[in-house]
């Protein structure tokens, strides 16, 4: 009795014959990297494609109703297949594509690119590729340095913790986070009271027994240093903070890549219809979301909005479509995300975690913003240095 | 000792006769249904209501009350004198809302995780029918007449029109992000559907199956993206629309002939489903985040009221006494 209903309001839902086709790619490249200090965070094979997967899914879920089908292809490669592998996306007609590459490999791909393709990168946080860096062929779900750490930011002055013990480490893209955390102190008025470099001399993972070693230079580490509120990690890198928390000299909350952690997503994230973006994902992939699987997704869901609202096939309008006022994505952060016109970059809800839970989303309620609350964090049209910005 | 009188107070309970309307009301959080009476709005009583409550609705004649127990997978049906647990009714994973038909049977229940509304008789228990629709149904209206159920699913964005005979869906409208809720006026003559992120609730002519109007809201020093249109009532005569706005803590007064929206009625925190009394003299709204139901006085349209209930209130439905 069940299955022909089915199999008849199937029928009666599409037009098959019609049917419009949107094709997208997911570009991964992968670098052969040192291991996670904790195994909890090594990548699983179909990091980023799990995301694009759902997304396409509850795509075609739609497009029954609307004749359009959703197509997705995945790459993983490694980085010096990536511009060859590019070309071979662009020519196979192609011209959306997801990236999941550090910087300078989403800048290299964007150029090669060029008006061929519009990229959209999932990875890459970067603040450089939303200023100075910036391409107009590109835009990003992944979200920048500076509104992890505003996101963060806002939480801590809103707690009145603004005395801040900054931590960074010792690579480019510590670096380039501390310095995030820098401007979200001068944007919000937090005081860094002490900041101190944790260099990476090599070793000291989990291979290396990273709980004897980096953990046991913690407490000498933190000694003296001036009276703070609260520790901000910068450690892109993964050597040393997750090490911080219950070794820290004085007994101080840690923040940032530890601790109280800025995050587009969490597995635990429950509110605003999440539950079910959780269970379709772990019922498709058989693991927990992460926050690129979501980045993904708002990419391509992103894609199959512009199909449902223009009902065009005509990949300028829909490129017009998804840069333009209109976009009003819903990704389970209670508020329309869209992209910004200054630097492509989607304005989007930061989550602050504590490992089982979602503690608080930024923006806060106290930080107000003439145009979108969402501005509040990240780089705003004032401050951008891309060009984009600049000729407006 | 205490005992003994507890056994007798819940048999003297059972006894009566309810003689005053009462208000059940789904507790999402704690797991149970709150009942208040409908003239002194005392909390009468309590009791479990599977995991995860939320879509309440009653039977036309008032006896037995179905609960969407969205985590048990299962409609839990309940005597509503009693408060006695019946045999459930299937209702396919993750059900969160439903409208049952106008005669009483059957029951149309959107499945959040499976894209799915499920079609099941409340007599025989059967599954009568699977239908796929857009990605997250949430929302379900019917036609006064039954004919046509609506679903709306929230990432699709979609308003699919149901054919209740053959199960075929015969219309798609695409409303503004996030659709949950879909009411038919008394007549049948127009739809509402309220979107959540989009902030709007799309007016539908259900004869052309097109939008011909999109109510918005303004509410100064509150954020735009706080008015989030969720639960939809509107009176008997068509003349008014309440909206609730969610996290706005606001219920909206919309006039059912301009659209315009004529006053904000302040309530609890995260506002989210609405019903009215047997006679509309009265509007019950469950709010969320403060774990309290508001009762506006709908004459007046002042919150005269609120009456603290389980854990995250969710839905709501009034009993009429007999």
């Amino acid at each position: 009795m069940l299955r022909p209903v089915i199999a008849c309001a199937l029928l009666a839902l599409g037009q098959p014959a019609l049917a419009a086709e949107y094709r997208a790619a997911v570009l991964r490249i992968d670098k052969p990297g040192r291991a996670p200090s904790s195994r909890l965070d090594l990548p699983p094979d179909d990091l980023g494609f799990a995301g694009a997967q759902l997304a396409v899914s509850d795509n075609n879920t739609t497009g029954q109703f609307t004749g359009q089908t959703f197509v997705v292809e995945e790459y993983a490669v490694a980085p010096d297949a990536a511009l060859e592998t590019l070309e071979e996306i662009i020519a196979g007609g192609t011209r959306y594509v997801v990236t999941l590459g550090d910087a300078d490999m989403t800048v290299s791909l964007a150029d090669a690119a060029g008006d061929r393709a519009l990229l959209v990168n999932a990875r890459a946080k970067d603040d450089a590729l939303r200023n100075q860096d910036c391409r107009a062929n590109l835009l990003h779900t992944a979200p920048s340095h500076a509104m992890l750490a505003d996101g963060l930011a806002q939480f801590l002055i809103a707690k009145r913790w603004s005395d801040w013990f900054l931590i960074a480490g010792s690579h480019p893209e510590d670096q380039a986070m501390a310095e995030a955390y820098r401007n979200a102190a001068r944007k919000f008025g937090a005081l860094i009271v002490e900041e101190r470099t944790y260099e990476d001399t090599g070793g000291a993972r989990r291979t290396d027994s990273g709980h004897v070693q980096v953990q046991a230079q913690m407490p000498v580490f933190t000694q003296r240093a001036a009276n703070h509120h609260v520790v901000v990690a910068a450690d892109e890198a993964d050597i040393f903070a997750v090490w911080l928390p219950y070794h820290t000299w004085d007994p101080r909350p840690v923040a940032g890549a530890a601790g109280l952690r800025p995050a587009t997503w969490h597995p635990a994230h429950e509110a605003w219809g999440a539950t079910q973006f959780q269970t379709r994902f772990e019922r498709l992939a058989n693991r927990p979301a992460r926050d690129m699987d979501y980045q993904v997704w708002l990419a391509l869901r992103a894609l199959g909005e512009a199909a449902t609202r223009t009902n065009s096939e005509d990949f300028a309008e829909l490129e017009d479509f998804i840069r333009g006022d209109g976009l009003e994505l819903a990704g389970f952060k209670g508020q329309a995300l869209s992209f910004r016109d200054w630097d492509g970059q989607l304005r989007q809800p930061v989550l602050l975690t504590t490992g089982p839970v979602v503690t608080s989303v930024s923006p806060q309620g106290e930080f107000l913003h003439q145009v979108s609350q969402l501005d509040t964090l990240g780089t705003d049209r004032p401050e951008s240095q891309c060009m984009k910005g600049a000729q407006q | 000792m205490t005992r003994v009188f507890a056994l007798f107070a819940t048999t003297a309970l059972c006894a009566t006769p309810a003689l005053a309307d009462r208000i059940f009301v789904s507790n999402e959080r704690s797991n149970d249904i709150t009942v208040v009476d409908g003239t002194t709005w005392e909390v009468i009583h309590s009791f479990p209501g599977g995991q995860r409550p939320r879509g309440i609705t009653a039977s036309p004649d008032g006896r037995f009350l179905y609960v969407c127990a969205s985590d048990d997978d299962l409609v839990r049906v309940f005597d509503t004198q009693t408060y006695e647990e019946l045999p459930s009714l299937p209702s396919g994973p993750d059900p969160e809302l439903f409208v049952l038909h106008p005669s009483g049977n059957p029951l149309y229940i959107a499945n959040e995780d499976d894209n799915l509304v499920t079609v099941v008789d409340v007599e025989t228990r059967q599954v009568l029918a699977e239908i796929p629709v857009g990605v997250e149904p949430e929302g379900m209206g019917i036609t006064p007449d039954g004919s046509i159920v609506i679903n709306t699913s929230e990432t699709t964005n979609m308003a699919h029109f149901i054919d209740t005979e053959t199960y075929e869906i015969l219309a798609n409208v695409l409303v503004d992000q996030r659709p949950r809720y879909a009411q038919f006026t008394s007549d049948g003559s127009v739809l509402f559907v309220t979107s959540e992120i989009g902030g709007t609730v799309s007016v539908i002519d259900p004869e052309a199956r097109e939008i011909v109007h999109k109510i918005t809201f303004e509410v100064p020093g509150v954020l735009p993206e706080a008015l989030q249109p969720v639960g939809l009532k509107v009176t008997e005569d068509g003349s008014t629309v309440y909206v609730a706005l969610g996290p706005a803590n606001r219920v909206a007064v919309v006039n059912g002939e301009t659209y315009e929206v004529e006053d904000y009625l302040l309530v609890g925190q995260r506002v989210w489903q609405l019903a009215f009394t047997p006679d509309e003299s009265h509007l019950i709204t469950t709010n969320g985040n403060s774990n309290d139901i508001s009762i506006i006085d709908v004459a007046s349209n002042r919150v005269i009221k609120s009456v603290q209930v389980g854990e995250q209130p969710w839905g709501v439905v009034v009993v009429p006494s007999e």
